[in-house]
This record gives structure tokens, C-alpha cells and sequence, in this order.
């Protein structure tokens, strides 16, 4: 008898979250952001890539589904080479990048909603304020391997970068010429990789001895860790925009076909007044001064 | 032999192979003992630092800033949701496998290439279901980031699973059930199932509890499949995060220490909770 | 009738052959997306290669194998003595009630998630290398730890049931020739049971170089070949979990390719363990 009764407890169960979640088999196949509504305000779409957009991206999407609320935006990480090949792969209705597109990627259709600059940080503990692109190349390749080389206290420097599909080690390894042509990108085989922006902000607020690269967005919301400076330049909106600080990369949203329904809708949103204006107050550049 | 015979000669050997039994015995006890401890050990840390941030707010609220605040009430029923899902599938298959190769099938080369098959399916790690499952299920099928492809991926993973415990509780159903069934004129299908199956349940039922907690335990797989997606899926083509995952993501990337002890906290309890049942069932039925 | 019963025949049959279906399925994608790159490369050079560099198309996993190896065999080193220890104690020395207490205890271990694992690393023993060592923490030292425990439960069981099998009459032969419990155990019973407990031993391995998520969580992931205990260490697994979800075209191949490899560690580990029979006297 206590067999049937748990039997009925699970069937139940399943009752209930069938009817909780509206089991609806079949009929949201179809990816909506393909579907044709009229004034394109339901539906749902899928969204994933850049860790550094990430964060933006939910708060654009929590935003616009209060003014929508019939819509459901499902976003997720993993990297802007993640979101540049879901994009392209059809998985996902919105892949979002923290980088230029390369050549063989130019087949997607793209939309830059900001720029976002890449703050080096360190941990608080670290004596070291300001950093040459010179030094930074160094101890990037593994040339200048200890802080008291570069004015700190001694300790073995742990380089801490991102996994290779990451946009923001892209335009990192780019801009700070760690990438050169002939041989590609020259970082020191010995760093720690981690995964997303948080996981490099994680690993450097946890060692003294670690340097590492994120989104400023990202970067100046975080307690745990320290900006410094670049050829004196500070991390700050301003630098970034005069471009006296160099380092800085776009905002890309990505799509496989011009976009339609839903994810269109979303777009549109986030290109225009409303969505630049939560864009800029989130510390991230709007696209269009 | 030779060994034993001079050892045991004088009093002094006598001693020698006492104190290596003391001393290898208290090795033995050590070794028992660290395994335990690092069972407490591990399972006490989260406890004790998960419990602080636990409450019923946190488990009814949903997850806000990508998981730094909020609770995580929509993962929780995801987590659910998605068991269910794999289970709803892989059981009746699994259980049918097993009355198969128990009631139907001969010794030889099928049954043999079946059980190799079983076993295979058990080993392979899970990083290869979820590169399996994301170029067949998401990408190839076109089910991009669902319950469905995380479902699916998750059956074959929990298949095994099933099939054995299946397999040995039906194996468990005395002879005689079957014999009187079939005396009384009923065919073998019959037999099967309403006397041998309902006899057996007990015991099918600790593997699918059991493959309840590998699917609430599995990450690298589901990561790829049913996505990472915040939010209550509202269909089983959406995606969703698991309580594995979840833990994951804030883990790596340190968004907030207190969400992830008390996410981990929640993914020990309800895997105590499930071995505990399978323990109870398995002490109470299968082996009285 | 008889028609109904073949039909259910063959549906059961259907669901039995499902398994196989799925081997069949798996290895199929998998060797079809990654044998590509094994023949553009060469087979040879994939594994032995030094450079793991896809962005420049140099596909080497010598060093994820390398940390694949030395994980596992770190975890074996720390666990197989406590494992087999556990499991004398169990067979040998514990009351059944502790016996009864204990066994529930192990099933945990084996049931909790391997992302626990993964956050007990992560927040105790990365810091506590970091302390000790001076370094950075994550590290060959740190997989080792947490991989030796995840597979203390497969060490156990197995070697438990090996050693419970040897028929009692060994046992008592030896007693009765004046030897010790210790050396009954030692010299008569653990050799009985060898063949169960290598089995053991090497269905542990299995599952060590399976494990991804802990990995990843506290190796470091670096894609060099580990120095010493305290390097950073990619695994195998590893390799494929970091950079699945963004390799695209020949990258993507290059991960199937690795997880071609994987597979096939894993299934001559199965088939080995498989093949050694279980029981004493066998």
C-alpha cells in the first residue's frame, strides 16, 4: 500500500508541475523569434555569449519585460565565441560578443549597443597602482615574472587571462600587441585560465599575487579588487571615450538573419533612448555619444 | 608457510607479529576513519556555512541579478522538472529492458552485445554526454537550449542505472509467483505484469530514486543541453538551470559566497534526502 | 494472442537494444566530428603533440594526457591504501553494526554531486595549497585530493565485496595453522581477493579520468605539461568542458577528437576491469 501511495505522491507531482509550468509540447517549437506577431511584444527568445555583456544584457531584458510583459528573454554566458557560434549555429535567437567579428564571421548580422573598456585588475593587497602597456606585455609573456620588477612587494606573479573564445581576451591580447601577427597570441602558457569575467575577478580578489583583465563594467561594480591605471591613464568613462585610455572594445548583439518578432523588438529597444540610457547608467558606454 | 612457522619460535617474534598487527590494524581503523571524515567534513562545510543563508525566502523567491541576490525558487523547479522529464522516459524503457533480458531473452551473442552496451553507456564520462547531447540534440535536431535535449541526454546517462537495479529486483521475484501465474492459465506477458512487476516495484522504484540523484548531481551535461538560463521554463522546448548548475556558475564566477553555500546546502539536502529513501526502500523490500 | 505476445517481445526487445543503440549513436558522432583532425594531424602527433594552440591550428594533447595521468594517479596514490583499508576494516575487523552505519555513509560519498566536490575544493583545499605552498593553489596537488576521495566509494565497495567472497575457509586454514588476524588478512585474504580488488582499483582510475566539473573548478587549466605537483594541470576533460562552447569548425573537431581519445581510455579501462574476474579462486 505504501508503494501506491508513493506511486500517486510522484504522479501527482508531475500533475502538478506539468500544470504549474503549462506543459505546452510542441507548440513553442518554433523559435519566436522567427514568429510574425503583430506588434512583436510575446513570445520568447534565447540569448547567450560574452560574460562582460551578460550582466548589461539582463538588466536591458528586465527592464523591457516590464514594459512587455508577455515576453520571456532567456539569457545565459559562456563567451563571446560561444555567442558568436550559437548565433551562428541557429541555437540561440541573440548572441552577444565583447569583440570585433573576424573576417569569417562578418556573415552574421551585427548590432553594437556599447562600449565597454577592459580594466586590469589586482588584488587591493598589491602595492602596484599603474602599470606601463610595455609591462603588462611582459608580464603577459612571461618576461617579467616577479612584482618587485614592476615596483610591487616580491611574489611570484600568477597571471590569471580568460579561455580562448573570449571576446575580452581577444581585444585584450590585441590591443596590448600580446597578439602579433606571425605568432598569434604570445601569452605565457603557464596562466590560470578562467571562464567568464566573474570567474577572473573571483580568482584575483582570492590571490595577492594575481593580475588579471575584465570588463569595466564589471570591474568597477566589484569590491574584492583593484583597477589600475595604463601609461598613467585611469580606467574611467572619460579616458575611455577621449581614448586616452586604450583599451576598449564594443558591444556586439548578433544575429544569424536580419531579426525579426521578438528579438527585433528587443533590439530596437536597446538601441534606442531607453535602452542607451540603462546602458550608460550601468557604467558601460552608449553606443552613439 | 615457512614465514608463520619460524616467526612463531620465540616469544620475541611472537611480539614483532603482535605490534604489526597493532600497527596495521590502527592503519586500517585510520583509513576507515579519514573516509568518514572526509564525508563529514565535506558535507559539514557546506552545512555550516550554507545554513546561515537559508530560508524559506530563499527558497520561494527567484533569482535576481544573475543569481547575486534573490533566491532560487524557479531552479529548484527546474531541477524537478528536468528529473521528471528524464525519468518519465528513461524508466519505462529501462524497466522494460530489464524484464527483457531477465524474462525473455537467451544466454548468446544478442544478450551479450546488450550487456556490453549497458556497461559501456554506464562509463562513459559525462563531459561526452554533454558533447553528445549538444551536437545531436541541440545543434543537429534543431532543440536548441531545452528540458528536451537536457532530458534526453539525461535518459541515456541514467539508463544503466535503471536497467540494473530493474534487473536485479525482477531477478529477486521468487520463481514460485511466476509458476502459480502461469498454472492458473494466464500468458507470460500477464504473469509479467501483474504479478511479477508490482512484486518487483520496490526495488525498481530505489533506481529511479537513485537516478533522480545522479540527474539532481549532473552538471557538465545538462550545462550543454538545457542551458543556464535564469528564469521558470514555461515549456519543455525552454531552457532552464539546475540547482548543479547553478551552484556552478556562482562558484567560478564568486558573485555571491552566502547564494552559493545556501544552493549548495539545498543540492546536499535533497541528495541526503534521496539516498535516504533508496536506503529505507532498499533495507525495507528488497532485503528484509 | 500469441501475436500480442510477440508484439510486447519485440517492444521489450526494442527497449533492451536501446542502450546499444545509444553506444552505437554516441560513438558514431563523436568519432565522425573528430576523426577530421585526428587524420589531418596524424594520429601520433595529436597525442604526443606538446602545443595546444587551436587558434593557430597546432592540436597537441600530450599535456592534457599528461594531466589526465598524473591526477589520476595522484588520486590513486591517495586513495587506493585508504580505500583497501576501509574495505579490510568493513570485512574484517568492524562489528556489523558499525558495518551498518558506515556502508550508508560511503553510499553518500558516492552520491554527492561532484560540483560540491568541486566548491570544497575550490574554498578549502585551493586556499590551503595557496597558504602552505606559496603559489597559486590550483594544481595537480589539488585534483589529486578531491579526485582521490570522489573515487574512495568505488575503491570500497569493490574491494569490500572481493574480500567478503574469499570463501571462509582460507581464513580458517590460516588461523588454524597459528598465524595472526593481521597476517590471516595479509598474507591469505587480500591475495585471494586481488584480482577483485585490481578491479577495483582500476574502475577507480576510470572514474578519476572521467571527472570533469571538480577539475576544471580547482586544476588550474592550464594546457602545459605540469612541472611538478604544484603546476596548474589541464585533464582531458577539462580541455573539452573549457573550450566546447565556443570551438567552432576544425576547434570543435579538435575537442571531439580529444573526447575520441577519452572514450577510449575509458572503455579499455572498462573492458580491463571487466575481464578480471571478481571473485577468489576464480
Amino acid at each position: 500500500m505504501r508503494i501506491r501511495k508513493i506511486l500517486a505522491f510522484i504522479c501527482a507531482a508531475v500533475l502538478l508541475i506539468g500544470a504549474f509550468t503549462g506543459c505546452a509540447p510542441a507548440e513553442t517549437k518554433v523559435p519566436a523569434g522567427n514568429k510574425t506577431e503583430e506588434d512583436g511584444v510575446s513570445g520568447s527568445i534565447t540569448m547567450n555569449g560574452s560574460t562582460s555583456v551578460q550582466p548589461l544584457a539582463e538588466e536591458l531584458a528586465k527592464v523591457f519585460k516590464d514594459k512587455n510583459p508577455n515576453t520571456t528573454i532567456d539569457i545565459q554566458g559562456g563567451g563571446s565565441g560561444v555567442g558568436i557560434k550559437s548565433a551562428a549555429d541557429g541555437v540561440v535567437d541573440i548572441g552577444m560578443s565583447s569583440r570585433d567579428l573576424k573576417p569569417e564571421e562578418k556573415s552574421l548580422k551585427e548590432f553594437k549597443i556599447a562600449v565597454d573598456g577592459i580594466a586590469v585588475i589586482v588584488n587591493p593587497n598589491n602595492k602596484v597602482e599603474d602599470l606601463s602597456t610595455e609591462q603588462i606585455f611582459k608580464i603577459y609573456t612571461g618576461e617579467i615574472t616577479d612584482w618587485k620588477e614592476v615596483g610591487g612587494d616580491s611574489g611570484e606573479i600568477t597571471v590569471v587571462t580568460r579561455e580562448e573564445g573570449s571576446g575580452t581576451r581577444g581585444a585584450f591580447i590585441e590591443l596590448t600587441k600580446i597578439e602579433s601577427k606571425s605568432e598569434g597570441d604570445r601569452t605565457v602558457a603557464s596562466a590560470i585560465t578562467q571562464g567568464s569575467t566573474g570567474a577572473v575577478i573571483a580568482t584575483i580578489a582570492g590571490d595577492p599575487n594575481a593580475i588579471g583583465y575584465a570588463s569595466f563594467g564589471s570591474a568597477k561594480e566589484s569590491t574584492g579588487i583593484k583597477m589600475i591605471s595604463i601609461d598613467g591613464k585611469a580606467c574611467t568613462e572619460e579616458n575611455i571615450y577621449s581614448g586616452e585610455y586604450k583599451i576598449s572594445r564594443p558591444f556586439l548583439m548578433l544575429t544569424k538573419a536580419e531579426p525579426t518578432g521578438l528579438a527585433k523588438a528587443f533590439l530596437d529597444f536597446i538601441l534606442g533612448e531607453e535602452g542607451q540610457t540603462v546602458i550608460s547608467g550601468h557604467n558601460y558606454l552608449k553606443a552613439v555619444k | 608457510m615457512n614465514e608463520l612457522s619460524e616467526s612463531s619460535i620465540t616469544s620475541g617474534s611472537v611480539n614483532k607479529i603482535r605490534k604489526n598487527e597493532k600497527t596495521a590494524f590502527m592503519f586500517v581503523w585510520a583509513a576507515a576513519a579519514i573516509t568518514v571524515l572526509a564525508l563529514i567534513v565535506i558535507v559539514g562545510s557546506v552545512l555550516v556555512n550554507g545554513i546561515n543563508h537559508l530560508s524559506l525566502e530563499f527558497l520561494t523567491k527567484e533569482p535576481a541579478n544573475m543569481g547575486k541576490d534573490g533566491g532560487i525558487f524557479s531552479i529548484i523547479i527546474t531541477t524537478v522538472y528536468l528529473a521528471l522529464f528524464s525519468l518519465l522516459i528513461a524508466a519505462p524503457i529501462g524497466i522494460c529492458a530489464a524484464v527483457f533480458l531477465t524474462e525473455y531473452a537467451k544466454e548468446g551473442l544478442v544478450i551479450s552485445l546488450i550487456r556490453f552496451g549497458i556497461e559501456t553507456l554506464a562509463g562513459i564520462p559525462s563531459i561526452i554526454f554533454g558533447l553528445f547531447g549538444y551536437v545531436f540534440f541541440v545543434v543537429f535536431l534543431k532543440f536548441r537550449y531545452s528540458m528536451v535535449s537536457g532530458g534526453l541526454t539525461l535518459t541515456f546517462m541514467i539508463l544503466p542505472t535503471i536497467i540494473r537495479t530493474a534487473e536485479e529486483s525482477v531477478k529477486m521475484v521468487p520463481i514460485s509467483y511466476r509458476e502459480g501465474s502461469l498454472a492458473l492459465g494466464a500468458t507470460k506477458w500477464q504473469t509479467i505484469y501483474k504479478v511479477v512487476l508490482p512484486a518487483a516495484i520496490p526495488g525498481i522504484l530505489t533506481g529511479v530514486i537513485l537516478g533522480i540523484g545522479r540527474v539532481v548531481g549532473e552538471t557538465a551535461a545538462v550545462i550543454y543541453t538545457a542551458g543556464s538560463s535564469l528564469g521558470l521554463p514555461d515549456s519543455i522546448w525552454r531552457p532552464g538551470r539546475t540547482m548543479a548548475v547553478h551552484l556552478y556558475i556562482l562558484a567560478s564566477e564568486g558573485l555571491s559566497k552566502g547564494n552559493m553555500y545556501a544552493t549548495a546546502t539545498v543540492l546536499i539536502i535533497t541528495v541526503l534526502i534521496i539516498n535516504f529513501t533508496a536506503n529505507r526502500l532498499i533495507k525495507q523490500f528488497v532485503r528484509p | 494472442m500469441k501475436a500480442c505476445e510477440h508484439m510486447i517481445q519485440l517492444i521489450l526487445f526494442i527497449c533492451a537494444i536501446i542502450a546499444v543503440l545509444g553506444v552505437i549513436l554516441i560513438s558514431y558522432f563523436i568519432i565522425n566530428e573528430g576523426y577530421p583532425v585526428i587524420r589531418k594531424v596524424g594520429i601520433w602527433e595529436f597525442i604526443s603533440g606538446q602545443k595546444w594552440a587551436p587558434t593557430k591550428e597546432i592540436y597537441g594533447i600530450y599535456p592534457m594526457i599528461a594531466g589526465s595521468l598524473l591526477v589520476t594517479i595522484g588520486a590513486l596514490v591517495l586513495g587506493v591504501p585508504i580505500g583497501i583499508g576501509c574495505a579490510i576494516f568493513m570485512a574484517e575487523l568492524a562489528r556489523p553494526r558499525i558495518v551498518e552505519i558506515l556502508k550508508p555513509g560511503i553510499e553518500l560519498l558516492a552520491g554527492i554531486p561532484s560540483v560540491i566536490y568541486g566548491l570544497y575544493g575550490l574554498t578549502v583545499i585551493v586556499p590551503f595549497i595557496r597558504k602552505v605552498f606559496n603559489n597559486q593553489g590550483f594544481s595537480v596537488l589539488a585534483g589529486s585530493i578531491v579526485l582521490a576521495v570522489m573515487i574512495l566509494p568505488t575503491i570500497i565497495n569493490v574491494s569490500e565485496s572481493a574480500i567478503r567472497s574469499v570463501p571462509k575457509e582460507y581464513k580458517e586454514a590460516s588461523l588454524s595453522l597459528g598465524s595472526s588476524h593481521w597476517q590471516s588478512i595479509k598474507n591469505v585474504i587480500v591475495p585471494a581477493a586481488h584480482s577483485g580488488i585490481t578491479a577495483a582499483v582500476i574502475l577507480g582510475m576510470g572514474r578519476a579520468i572521467g571527472e570533469t566539473m571538480a577539475v576544471i573548478m580547482i586544476a588550474g587549466n592550464s594546457p602545459l605539461v605540469p612541472e611538478s605537483l604544484l603546476s596548474p594541470v589541464r585533464t582531458l576533460t577539462g580541455n573539452i568542458g573549457i573550450e566546447m562552447g565556443y570551438a567552432s569548425g576544425e576547434h570543435q573537431q579538435a575537442l571531439f577528437a580529444t573526447g575520441i581519445v577519452l572514450f577510449v581510455f575509458v572503455m579499455l579501462l572498462n573492458i580491463a576491469a571487466n575481464l578480471i574476474p571478481k571473485k577468489a579462486g576464480e
